[in-house]
């Protein structure tokens, strides 16, 4: 599948879902979606696309809200597509995706303990990198501590 | 009969020393729980309080074996966010440190690989040649190791001219090397024995873990970040990905040897198409936005991301090392294998040399636990290794 | 005592603990076995359990994980023993000083006879760095 095509399906499907969509340069693309639309997009991406799921990275955005941007690639095409959601503090909470993409139990883990957010339905959340007798609360990558 | 056996390995990965607890049965594994988090130095954190400049400094020590993968993703982020094109030369000399890490990278995995199947001399004469590799990067970068090299928009150094012919001397060296490793891991009856078969990663599985470089490459995932998204210099030179479809062990061993000869042909490909010109575009600031760098290390994918508010240290930089997603597959690729191979399952991720510092035998009947070594399930596999030679009657 | 101290400078082994490092160093010492360095004709071997060692060789910045284990490790170690740190995370952190998970240096929590700087130290400087301290204790001894 070229990247046209794929453009083309994700257009059809989801337009409407779609917020922003902005494309640094040819080959990064930014699209900014709801929180609760982020399974089923997820879905689309990885199990309609064929898509592969890189990372996921959080943010404590100086304007108050928590980022998570999901990064996406498609094999041998050289776009990454990147999905960014914002949730609002003091208690952000996603639904986790760990159910559809196996890859993704890791990283859920450790945005959880780095940045505080809720994966809902996770299967298996503990501590990843920080050690067990880590104090309750702290977040180390949100930007009052 | 249900025993747990953990092991707790020093990786270069996200660089952690793991820890994971085998449950057995017997003589099978019948899971596989990991535990991270011993390496875990802040890095992301740290990034926030450095400039651009030493991130990529910073990045260079997350893994002391592809401490070229992290800078060469940094500055592609870098690159990226800016809008920046490197100076033709400057990409030539980034491609020549990248591939000297890879046969250097790949040539330790061999030698460690070799150490837990118990032969010996495969380890030191493997180790004897990544010496030679070392000797390159001393010339061209005076480091054996963390060359500093990379910087936004060019490299800190440029090769010398005169020293292109010693460079060219030093790889003709390396070759008649990599044909006897060919013939040592191809050819051999007990290599085979031991390696066909054990700890298969189908490609359904890799794809559902989501895996990256050797260790998806022999399950049929075809993807490398030099074809897929090229950067440097790779887009202009002539050469080959390899994919295998086992997925076991010995296509991961495959898939190494024959990325070395890969390597050796795009280094000699760069010396003879590099021209002369300048290697440093000398920017003095990024501008705000997101970038988002890849480089293939020897382990896999590389993957930063980083978000800049025009000023002169980073917002958030995201690291994501390819061991990170590659360990995780170990959940599956080592159930229903044997005790003795578990060592050579785990290793040949790639993880990171030093892996089992200790290992506790759980027995999930009983709930007894017993503390075992490391260093004894290594034994294990290498007396798995004698039993297969006294059968083959060598 | 000084018998002890005395064998101990023959032929020491050496037990190898990571507190968190980017393995740079870790492969330098494990370079220094192989053929172009070669310690073992000295006698030193690598041993793979604590109780067996003579020295310790730390490498890494001792992160909040790893103290358990290495004050454990040092525990195990039969006394005398010495213990080596080993590039400059084992020193004073090098790049990652200020960060969260790393509240103590290395010689904060364990006794440190010699310090070998380097980021990661040449096989040559690690092999002059342990000499150095055998000298040492062989005159004290």
């Amino acid at each position: 599948m070229t990247w046209k095509n794929i453009e083309k399906m994700i257009h059809e499907s989801w337009d409407k879902k779609i917020q922003k969509w902005y494309a640094h340069n040819a080959n990064r693309i930014y699209v900014d979606i709801d929180p609760k639309d982020l399974v089923a997009f997820s879905r689309f991406l990885f199990e309609d696309l064929q898509a592969r799921f890189i990372i996921a990275s959080g943010v404590d955005t100086p304007r108050g809200v928590i980022e998570i941007v999901y990064h996406f690639d498609f094999y041998q095409l050289p776009v990454v597509f990147s999905l960014r959601i914002c949730l609002k503090k003091p208690k952000p909470e996603v639904e986790s995706l760990a159910g559809i993409i196996k890859g993704t139990e890791w990283i859920e883990r450790e945005i959880n303990e780095l940045l505080g957010v809720t994966f809902n339905n996770h299967p298996d959340m503990r501590h990843l990198i920080l050690p067990d007798d880590w104090p309750e609360g702290n977040y180390p990558l949100r930007r009052d501590q | 009969m249900s025993e747990i056996i953990p092991i707790g390995p020093y990786h270069p990965l996200q660089e952690e020393p793991e820890f994971f607890r085998l449950h057995v049965e017997g003589e099978t594994v019948t899971r596989l729980d990991i535990e991270i988090g011993y390496n875990h130095r802040g890095i992301e954190k740290l990034a926030e309080s450095k400039s651009w400049d030493q991130v990529v400094f910073l990045v260079e020590r997350i893994c002391g074996i592809c401490s070229t993968s992290h800078p060469a993703a940094s500055i592609n982020a870098m690159e990226d966010l800016g809008g920046i094109e490197a100076p033709e030369r400057a990409q030539y000399i980034r491609t020549v440190i990248c591939e000297l890490e890879r046969i250097h990278s790949h040539l330790l995995w061999l030698g460690l690989a070799g150490h837990f199947i118990g032969y010996n001399t495969v380890w030191m004469w493997a180790w004897k040649y990544r010496e030679i590799v070392c000797d390159i990067c001393e010339k061209v970068t005076g480091n054996r190791q963390s060359y500093a090299m990379f910087k936004a928009g060019g490299v800190r150094r440029d090769i010398l001219d005169e020293d292109i012919p010693w460079i060219r001397k030093s790889l003709d060296k390396l070759k008649p090397a990599l044909d006897m490793f060919k013939g040592a891991v191809i050819d051999d009856p007990v290599i085979h024995a031991r390696t066909k078969g054990v700890g298969v990663l189908t490609t359904r599985q890799a794809k559902d873990f989501c895996v990256v470089g050797p260790t998806a490459r022999p399950s049929g995932v075809a993807i490398d970040v030099r074809k897929d998204d090229p950067y440097f210099a790779y887009g202009w030179l002539d050469w080959d990905i390899v994919v295998l479809q086992e997925g076991d062990v010995f296509a991961k061993a495959v898939c190494r040897v024959l990325e070395m000869y890969e390597s050796v042909k795009i280094l000699e490909q760069c010396l003879d198409k590099m021209k002369p010109g300048i290697v440093d575009l000398k920017i003095k600031e990024l501008p705000a936005g997101e970038g988002i760098g890849r480089a293939e290390a020897p382990r896999g994918e590389v993957y930063h991301y980083c978000l800049s508010d025009g000023s002169n240290y980073p917002a958030r930089y995201k690291v994501r090392a390819p061991s990170y997603v590659n360990i995780f597959s170990n959940e599956v690729a080592c159930v229903g294998q044997e005790v003795a191979d578990a060592a050579l399952v785990l290793a040949a991720v790639d993880p990171c040399y030093c892996c089992t510092e200790r290992v506790i035998m759980v027995d999930d009947a009983t709930g007894n636990e017993k503390t075992i070594k490391g260093s004894d399930l290594v034994k294990l596999s290498q007396d798995k290794t004698k039993r297969i030679q006294k059968s083959l009657g060598l | 005592m000084g018998i002890k101290l005395k064998a101990l400078t023959r032929s020491p082994w050496v037990y190898h603990l990571s507190t968190g490092s980017c393995n740079n160093c870790d492969i330098e010492i494990l370079d220094c076995l192989t053929p172009r360095y070669d310690l073992e004709r000295f006698g030193v071997v690598l041993v793979g359990s604590p109780r067996h060692a003579d020295a310790l060789l730390v490498t890494g910045n001792m992160t909040k994980k790893c103290i358990p284990r290495a004050k454990e490790v040092y525990e195990q170690m039969p006394k005398p023993g010495v213990v080596i740190a080993i590039g400059s995370c084992a020193l004073g952190h090098g790049v990652f000083k200020g960060s969260y998970v790393i509240p103590y240096d290395v010689d904060e929590v364990l006794p440190v006879d010699i310090y070998i700087p380097g980021c990661p130290p040449k096989p040559e400087g690690i092999i002059a760095g342990v000499a150095k301290l055998l000298t040492m204790l062989r005159q004290k001894a």
